[in-house]
């Protein structure tokens, strides 16, 4: 855990210092509006996402689980595509994380509602898939109807995800539902732990099922919508982080809540780093997204845990 | 003590439990037999207050130990026993290594649960329940993966924890356990109670309930039909 803290304080230091502008402290200018909020909402971003993952995991018993499943982060990112698409974004800059985070709030309710009075882990799945698909349904359709093809590019590159050119104001909005969904996933860790040995024990330990599953789907909706309203698809994060912290933290729930929020933030600031110095030292003649890449890095993983499983 | 009083349960349409009144006191070890779909660990749930619409007791107080007690993750013997703790909200280690010791996983304590035998984990989730230090333990099948000198190990145990005076209600199939270890042999029969006895004096409403005769060349027990 020290290690994962240090290596989150050297990463966002150089995530301040390295940059299309050179190595070094670059000039207020460059470091208020572009450096700072960047590296604060990978931060932000990295640690709901790792804390929803974990919980999510934690709360399905299945480490499968990521938070783009439940649906939220489509509904945020259609959300977004809508301000997009009326020109919202374009003529008021705080639309789009806004109506992103309107899209988290109405996913999020629609969940709690679709998965019924005491949601059960295959309710929860279920109503998450259901979500996902008329989201995504409704993107396309929103993408189809794009007013001209700049709009399609600037939405479809926003869907792609990235922390860059966001300003203090997206990272000002984000931060308070982010920070609540984590505070509120890690609270729930007796709950998760309870689950571990089943509903029946988890009712007779004194924490039922359908309370912390509530919680989860909350604090998801809160942290990884958030997350989706604010820096678009970045995926795999939720999935990959709490798996790769299994063989060293041991595999209680509770006790991967706290480092899934700093591993969280370490991979995506990591991320963003090779995003940025791939944009330096390869032929590029852009950032590659960073939505390619944490799902760039998160496929293989994905094809490590299914052999090992298959095994 | 945990009681019930006129207690009937439905689920799905189908009703399990018939107006069953039940009581088990501080001091005593009381087993539960009946055929499968008696109502036995239908009436271990009702008690702790895991079914929809009853009473839940206080989780410190009342423990209770699943029939087919499986951990999703990869646990240490130790995790497992530390969840007993949960329900105080601390993680003192006294009452988890005292726990680890009565359950006799102590030298397991940083082994995973899924490298243990089926008797080892049964033991381990034995230690989750001891290490709530609950008043009450409601035990579904607590010997059911054990051989022979485990489950009487198990037994023997329980029958320490009840002198001490705490309740202790355990389902049991194997009715020679019940037999040898028990203070009382409750007898179920398609949710209500037949028998409620010395488990020597219920012996025989245990046998008509299973449709078998009973025995009596040197121990007590049941013969086939």
């Amino acid at each position: 855990m020290r290690f994962l803290v240090l290596l989150l304080g050297l990463l966002f230091v150089a995530s301040l210092m390295i940059g299309a502008a050179g190595v070094g402290l670059p000039a207020p200018v460059i470091f208020w509006q572009l450096r700072l909020p960047r590296g604060l909402l990978a931060l932000l971003v990295g640690g709901g996402l790792g804390a929803s993952g974990a919980a999510l995991q934690g709360a399905l018993r299945n480490p499968l689980a990521d938070p783009g499943l439940l649906g939220i982060s489509g509904t945020a990112a259609l959300g977004a595509a809508i301000a997009f698409y009326w020109g919202l974004a374009a003529a008021f800059a705080p639309a789009l994380p806004l109506a992103g985070l309107l899209g988290a709030g109405v996913g999020a309710i629609a969940l709690l509602v679709f998965a019924g009075r005491a949601p059960t882990g295959p309710s929860l799945i279920l109503a998450g898939i259901g979500l996902s698909a008329a989201a995504a349904a409704l993107l396309a359709f929103a993408l189809a109807l794009a007013p001209n093809p700049y709009a399609l590019a600037e939405l479809t590159f926003w869907l792609l995800g990235g922390v860059a050119d966001r300003t203090l104001l997206d990272c000002a909005l984000a931060a308070p539902p982010i920070l609540l969904g984590i505070a509120l996933l890690i609270s729930i860790g007796p709950g998760l732990d309870a689950l571990s040995l089943g509903e029946e024990t988890a009712a007779s330990i004194g924490i039922p099922a359908e309370k912390t599953l509530r919680r989860v789907a909350l604090g998801t909706a809160l942290a990884a919508g958030a997350a989706a309203a604010v820096a678009g698809g970045v995926g795999f994060v939720g999935l990959a982080v709490p798996n790769l912290l299994r063989p060293w933290f041991g595999e209680r729930p509770a006790a991967l809540l706290l480092p899934s929020v700093v591993a969280g933030a370490v991979l995506l600031l990591a991320a963003d780093m090779l995003v940025r110095i791939g944009v330096l030292v390869l032929p590029l003649n852009a950032e590659p997204p960073l939505g390619v890449l944490t799902a760039l890095l998160g496929a293989p993983l994905l094809v490590v845990i299914a052999r090992r499983m298959g095994r | 003590m945990i009681a019930a009083r006129g207690l009937s349960v439905e689920l799905g349409g189908c009703r399990i439990l018939d107006g069953i009144d039940f009581a088990a006191h501080g001091g005593c070890l009381t087993a539960l037999a009946g055929p499968n779909g008696a109502g036995k660990s239908t009436l271990l749930k009702a008690l702790c207050g895991i079914l929809p619409g009853l009473m839940k007791p206080d989780p410190r107080r009342v423990a209770y130990l699943a029939q087919d007690p499986r951990a999703a993750w990869r646990l240490t013997v130790e995790e497992v026993a530390f969840l007993g703790r949960i329900p105080h909200g601390d993680r003192k280690r006294d009452p988890v290594e005292r726990a680890l010791a009565e359950a006799g996983v102590a030298k397991l304590a940083s082994q995973r649960i899924d490298r243990l035998s089926g008797g080892e984990v049964r033991r381990a989730m034995l230690a989750r329940v001891f290490a709530t230090e609950p008043e009450v333990m409601l035990l579904d099948e607590p010997t059911a993966d054990l051989d022979p000198r485990a489950a009487f190990a198990v037994m023997g145990l329980l029958r320490a924890v009840a002198a001490s005076g705490r309740t202790v209600v355990v389902v049991l199939h194997a009715i020679e356990l019940a037999l040898r270890y028990a203070d009382r042999l409750v007898v179920l029969d398609r949710g209500r109670i037949v028998a409620d006895a010395a488990p020597l004096v219920a012996l025989p409403a245990a046998a008509a309930a299973f449709g078998l005769r009973f025995g009596e060349d040197g121990l007590p027990h049941l013969l086939p039909e």
